[in-house]
């Protein structure tokens, strides 16, 4: 017979271990078995064999992955407009105005709705003929007739501006939360000093907000460089890898040339880059970056 | 007075272009979805559709099993929400509010896969289902992420903030380890629950490319993968492609509309906690 303090064990472990059966599989033994993966020439054809650094040294004289890795480095100019859009949009519906709730919700449906439906809309009104245009157009703005997402130089902007529009109102929420855990008392009490709306906001809002830009940031700088759908679905990395970023190309290498080793270590790079944000992010946090009235 | 008027004036205006914004994409794909032909192409565009027609989405369903389609979406997330939900919550219960040998190291060891960089996830999550023998299944579509690390730590959270006195009193009135569990623990934290079942059922539903990976029979794929496909099967008919999009966002629109308070909570409490 168990005593009471062994069965206790047994219940736990029982408990633990589908989890941690399918942990084992799906999150311990992928993490092990792809670093070696990376040394390899592992691939659907030919036979597997242990090639040292030869991927590596591969993707940096790849220009392929160089101009993805550009690009995705360069993805992370959504984040600052990203952050002041949303902020904007939490100070704007941080009112009592009536009907306020049906805009944030409306603001949020971006944010529950795939991306892929998203892009296909945006694709469709990017079209030369399309209704981007037309705007442009009638506010005397451009004249029209950018085909945005066949042309090299507008279809990398063209597809941020598309995870900016779905991002939005995700930060806004945060920010909303933020908002609201403010005292409201500090902007009272500068309001009394003498302070108008606009300096309360810059003075008072903003310097109690930064804790949540920080985490708001970092969390968009590290989707920014592992991008994927987007891309994929509105431009597939083209015009001639004008859009390609780092997530599609690694997709590319493995599910249509099946060169998974090569794939593997490409991922390898970003996920190193997307660590180093990371580190960056424990650290911060645990600096009490994340504690407002710290 | 006068002041205050032109200020809210001045609110919702922005607040109405911002939903526009927003919204537009959405409502020109309905819009577009509603013309006769002639008129989709048209330009200058035409914003609100004339003559409505709903030859789209009749078309649409004949052209593609989108029946199937929905169908398929529905069970991959229903078994995927469904499965997180159980290994998830008895998994973190126990690293909640037991001590045994080795807790701390499972624990850590869950944590730092948040951190370790994979940058093979998704190859070896394809090697792994081909030998498994699930490639072109359901089951190899939820099987990885089936458990979220995610998901633990904000359970675990959620049962270490219960009072041991709730635990203490069904241990004397003699409740055995799963009751406890079950009617006294579960109950208590529903509000992760809830928060964890909209996260996950966004996830499922609107993923994408992993389904397109481990599917090889387009009849098997859900909506976002089918839409992906009918985009390259007709890229010259638009009308189609826009009435699909359209009744595959309905639905996701519908349960965000029903839970819209839950969502956001728990969009916010996750990021905060």
């Amino acid at each position: 017979m168990l005593n009471t303090r062994n069965r206790r064990y047994l219940f736990a472990y029982l408990m633990m271990a589908p989890g941690l059966l399918l942990m084992a599989i799906f999150t311990f033994y992928p993490i092990i078995y792809g670093l070696p993966l990376t040394f390899t020439n592992y691939s659907v054809i030919g036979e597997t064999k242990w090639i040292g650094l030869a991927n590596f040294k591969r993707a940096f004289s790849d220009p392929d992955f160089l101009l993805a890795l550009k690009n995705s480095i360069l993805y992370i100019i959504v984040v600052p407009v990203i952050q002041i859009l949303s902020i904007c949009m939490a100070i704007l519906v941080n009112n009592n105005l009536k009907g306020v709730r049906f805009f944030r919700v409306s603001y949020f449906v971006p944010v529950v709705t795939s991306m892929v439906a998203a892009a296909i809309a945006w694709k469709w009104m990017f079209e030369q003929k399309g209704i981007i245009n037309f705007i442009l157009e009638s506010a005397g703005i451009t004249n029209g007739n950018i085909a945005w997402l066949a042309n090299p130089d507008t279809a990398l902007y063209a597809v941020m501006f598309v995870t900016v529009w779905k991002g939005l109102g995700y930060y806004m929420m945060i920010y909303l939360a933020g908002l609201q855990s403010i005292p409201s008392e500090l902007q009272e009490a500068a309001k009394i000093d003498g302070a108008n709306r606009a300096q309360v906001i810059r003075h008072v809002t903003i310097p109690l907000l930064q804790p949540f830009v920080l985490l708001c940031s970092l969390l968009s700088v590290m989707s920014a460089i592992r991008v994927f759908d987007e891309v994929y679905i509105m431009t597939g990395g083209g015009p001639a890898h004008a859009s390609m970023v780092t997530g599609v190309y690694t997709y590319v290498k493995a599910f249509q040339d099946f060169d998974f080793g090569y794939a593997a270590a490409i991922g390898l790079i970003v996920s190193l880059i997307v660590m180093l944000f990371s580190i960056i992010l424990f650290k911060y946090g645990k600096k009490g970056g994340l504690n407002y009235y710290g | 007075m006068v002041n205050r008027v032109a200020g809210a004036a001045v609110l919702y205006t922005l607040m109405i272009l911002t939903a526009l914004f927003c919204l537009g994409p959405f409502l020109w794909l309905l819009s577009t979805s509603l013309k006769v032909n002639a008129n989709i192409y048209q330009f200058p565009p035409q914003f609100i559709p004339w003559p409505i027609t709903f030859k789209n989405f009749i078309d649409v369903f004949n052209i593609m099993p989108l029946w199937t389609n929905i169908w398929n979406t529905v069970l991959m997330t229903a078994m995927g929400v469904g499965l997180n939900l159980l290994t998830c919550t008895i998994m973190a219960y126990p690293l909640a509010r037991f001590r045994f040998p080795g807790r701390n190291l499972i624990f850590y060891a869950i944590i730092s896969t948040m951190i370790l960089p994979n940058g093979a996830g998704m190859i070896v999550h394809f090697l792994i289902i081909q030998k498994m023998g699930l490639y072109n299944t359901l089951l190899g579509i939820v099987l990885p992420s089936a458990v979220t690390v995610f998901n633990v730590f904000l359970l675990r959270q959620a049962f270490i903030t219960i009072p041991q006195e709730m635990e203490d009193a069904a241990r004397i009135d003699g409740a055995s380890e799963f009751r406890i569990f079950w009617n006294i623990m579960v109950p208590m934290i529903r509000p992760a629950i809830a928060t964890i079942v909209i996260f996950d059922f966004m996830a499922f539903w609107n993923s994408f490319i992993w389904p397109i990976v481990v599917l090889d029979d387009p009849n098997k794929y859900p909506l976002t993968a089918a839409l992906q496909y009918l985009q390259g099967e007709l890229s010259y008919n638009f009308p189609y492609i826009a009435a699909g999009t359209v009744i595959s966002v309905i639905p996701i629109i519908i349960v965000f509309l029903l839970l819209q308070k839950q969502f956001i909570n728990g969009m916010v409490g996750a990021v905060k906690g």
